[in-house]
């Protein structure tokens, strides 16, 4: 039976960390550290992870963890798993737990490199869509249009200019094990998809959008809506590959407003009425191809 | 389990280890980051422990048929208030 | 005790072999390449019972053997040059996390302009990170380096990882004969790695955190004594050895005939065997020579270097690096360790075999002769006239 708010685990073990009010990225590290249990390993590189919870004495992680060097999640995750079960140990989850800049950017080679070796690994990127650690810069996966202190809004550029980079189909392309995205504004999916991802064997991704109230200008009591409409909106889509096949978990018969997800959002305020269509002809397109290529649940 | 409130003293050259490695634990707690402090309606709330599960903190534990709050680690974000479906939290300022 | 025809690579693998870490995590680089090809060989043939990870860049190679060290798995790790300096930024990660990985690093220079032959350039740029340092003079000394850098490393006074220098080509490609010790006297010599300071399934911890301001500079003072005390335990390590092997080493140092020379010359590497070869012949012309071969660059061995050198008149520190605009690396510390002693002896520079150029017997035989009345300027051998 698939794991719900009522028999999830009360152990909590990410606590007592100093993430901003309203942290999306604190929420997926939380929960599905409750799902791993007390025998996951986990390791966090450079960001708002380790920045919040391993500032000695204080270190907020219940089990073991380790931080890691920003480009090394991923290998750092294959040492610990080999040497784990060098000294013959069992019945444990090697768990990474990198940023979208810590994934996609520096962090891709050693992902690539864990995923051809297909090393017992789960590996999770909670994405704000920016450096949200150093202060809110650009990263590979910052949407289109949005202001970071690097992409800044003035008369030269408007925002952000390229599109976000696609992680979760990179990792497909590579025939993984399995792969998932997920957003904290659909928990009861990211925990299934956690508890799913433990039971197999070779390498796991899992892509858990989660909105960072601060750098994404949102109240942070919305942190979950704003996390719940970029679902609705299209401009995320919640899916699995298995097997060499994608899988689409909720299909739309009808997008909510791509407009009123934007607006409501900070770092989106300044976009024109044709950058807002640019982004909703890109959400257009990746849906093109998902109708296309991925299976749809049937009910 | 759970990370625990140890104090663990830095003061002399022996507390510190060889290594840096260390037992989980932290010293301080998180409520100077709110100004307002979660209050919950026994009679509305239904026990659902949605709050509980969408706290980033962890402030919140299940306590009978309803909830409890942590108030030493609960930070004001609001995200329970705003996930409860019987309006059952509301915030009031503290003392 | 078997002996075996081994180049230095495949002496330091038997080595590591013997040694039998729990984790192999290598990316191929020349000169290093045969020793990883050797590992790869013996874990596959079921000689070796190590996980050998195929890691796809050098920093990933440590990175990873940082994580099984982290969990208490006896790790090794090799490389050279551009990947020594690729993956410099784990090397700090590794010693200041007290990691006591093995790593052989097949000394070869640094690009630009590229150059695969031997010189020093990679691991004397990187003295600095907390690592220790020792220099192989031949075959023999890379299989036993191997064996005693596990149980230095790992000592728990020491707890610092240790990079074994191996000179890329002179010593990883040429071929000697080799005595390799049998598994059962190494078992008995190399206790198993045990450590409080790990990731523990039954007590877990949290590892490679952060340290502001309060508490940094304690964690690396204690660093620090960390490889000062190195000193105590390579000596008694080496007791341990020669009980076990019946083979004598000296320390961190290597005083061939500095007793009564007027003249030495103060090395690193394979270069020492050309030079003591020449301090044969000079001396067989009744000329008061000798050799200083510093084994160990980290720690460094001043007291070792002082009194070694007390009595002599001269010394020509001669090394395969330079640091630009100033003056040799090894030559700066050498001078350090005679300041500190209060030696006043005059001390010369000599850089030569850069890109794996060939020192000759002359060329050294010119340095004893320039020793009579040489000066502090650096001087680079062999260099092309205008």
């Amino acid at each position: 039976m698939a794991v719900n708010v009522k028999t999830i685990s009360d152990d909590e073990l990410f606590f007592g960390h100093k993430a901003c009010q309203g942290c999306g990225g604190a929420l997926a590290v939380r929960i599905a550290l409750k799902i791993l249990g007390r025998r996951s390993v986990a390791v966090v590189p450079a960001g708002c992870m380790s920045a919040v919870g391993f500032n000695y004495p204080q270190l907020c992680f219940a089990n073991n963890a380790i931080i890691s060097t920003f480009a090394g999640t991923a290998s750092m995750m294959t040492g610990i798993e080999a040497g784990l079960r060098a000294l013959g140990k069992k019945d444990f989850q090697v768990v990474g737990i990198a940023g979208d800049g810590g994934t996609g950017d520096i962090g891709i080679q050693a992902l690539s490199g864990a995923i051809e070796r297909n090393d017992n690994v789960l590996y999770i990127c909670y994405d704000n869509e920016a450096y949200m650690n150093t202060g809110t810069q650009k990263s590979t996966l910052t949407p289109f249009g949005a202001r970071t202190t690097t992409t800044p809004v003035a008369t030269n550029a408007h925002g952000n200019r390229s599109y976000k980079k696609n992680m979760f189909e990179i990792v497909a392309a590579h025939g993984i094990a399995y792969a998932a995205t997920a957003s904290v504004g659909y928990l009861p999916d990211f925990m299934k998809k956690v508890e799913k991802a433990m039971s197999i064997q070779g390498t796991k991704y899992l892509h858990v959008i989660a909105p960072c109230p601060t750098g994404w200008g949102v109240k942070t009591e919305d942190c979950i809506e704003v996390a719940k409409e970029v679902v609705d909106c299209g401009l995320w889509y919640l899916a699995e590959f298995e097997n060499g096949e994608f899988t689409l978990n909720k299909d739309f018969k009808e997008f909510s407003s791509v407009e009123n997800y934007i607006k409501k959002q900070g770092r989106f305020k300044h976009l024109s009425d044709e950058e807002i269509d640019l982004i909703r002809k890109s959400r257009d397109d990746k849906w093109k191809f998902i109708n296309k290529y991925f299976n749809k649940v049937t009910k | 389990m759970k990370v625990e409130l140890l104090k663990r003293d830095i003061d002399k050259l022996s507390d510190i280890p060889f290594a840096p490695f260390a037992k989980p634990g932290h010293t301080t707690v998180n409520s100077g980051f709110r100004t307002e402090k979660p209050v919950c309606d026994r009679t509305k709330c239904n026990g659902c422990s949605l709050c509980y599960l969408y706290c980033p903190d962890g402030a919140i534990v299940k306590d009978g048929k309803g909830i409890k709050f942590d108030l030493g680690f609960c930070k004001g974000c609001r995200i329970c208030k705003k996930i409860c479906k019987k309006g059952a939290i509301s915030f009031e300022v503290e003392k | 005790m078997a002996r075996k025809f081994l180049s230095g690579n495949e002496a330091f693998a038997y080595g590591v072999k013997k040694a039998r870490p729990h984790v192999i995590s290598a990316y191929p680089i020349t000169p290093q390449t045969t020793v990883v090809e050797a590992l790869a060989t013996f874990v596959t043939k079921g000689d070796l019972k190590s996980e050998f990870i195929h890691v796809e860049s050098e920093h990933s190679a440590l990175s990873a053997a940082i994580g099984a060290s982290a969990v208490g798995a006896r790790t090794f790790t090799a490389t050279s040059s551009q990947g020594l300096l690729y993956m410099a930024e784990c090397l700090t990660y590794a010693s200041g996390g007290r990691f006591p990985i093995v790593m052989m690093n097949a000394n070869r220079s640094v690009a630009l302009p590229w150059n695969i032959y031997g010189d020093q350039r990679d691991s004397l740029s990187l003295l600095d990170t907390g690592w220790i340092q020792a220099y192989a003079k031949d075959a023999q000394e890379a299989f036993d380096l191997a064996l005693m850098s596990f149980y230095i490393a790992e000592h728990k006074d020491v707890s610092t990882p240790f990079m074994a220098n191996l000179d890329g080509f002179t010593l990883t490609h040429t071929y000697e004969s080799v005595e390799i010790a049998d598994d059962k006297t190494v078992d008995e010599f190399l206790p198993a790695f045990k450590t409080e300071n790990k990731l523990d399934l039954d007590d877990p911890k949290n590892l490679g955190f952060s340290a502001g301001p309060d508490t940094n500079t304690e964690f690396k003072y204690l660093e620090h004594i960390g490889v000062q005390n190195t000193v105590k335990v390579i000596l008694e390590c080496e007791d341990r050895f020669y009980k076990h092997f019946n083979r004598r080493y000296t320390g961190l140092v290597e005083d061939y005939r500095c007793d009564d020379a007027d003249f030495v010359i103060v090395t690193l590497g394979t270069v020492a065997g050309l030079v003591q070869d020449v301090v044969d012949a000079l001396r067989a012309e009744g000329k008061k020579v000798g050799l200083l071969r510093l084994r160990y660059i980290r720690p460094f061995p001043n007291e070792e270097i002082a009194k070694a050198l007390k009595n002599v008149k001269a010394i020509g520190v001669l090394e395969k690096d330079i640091s630009f605009g100033n003056e040799g690396t090894v030559y700066t510390n050498v001078n350090s360790a005679l300041k500190k002693a209060n030696l006043t002896l005059r001390s010369s520079n000599y850089i030569a075999g850069l890109g794996g150029r060939d020192i000759s017997k002359d060329e050294i035989k010119d340095i004893f002769n320039d020793l009579k009345d040489s000066d502090s300027k650096v001087k680079f051998i062999g260099l092309k006239g205008e």
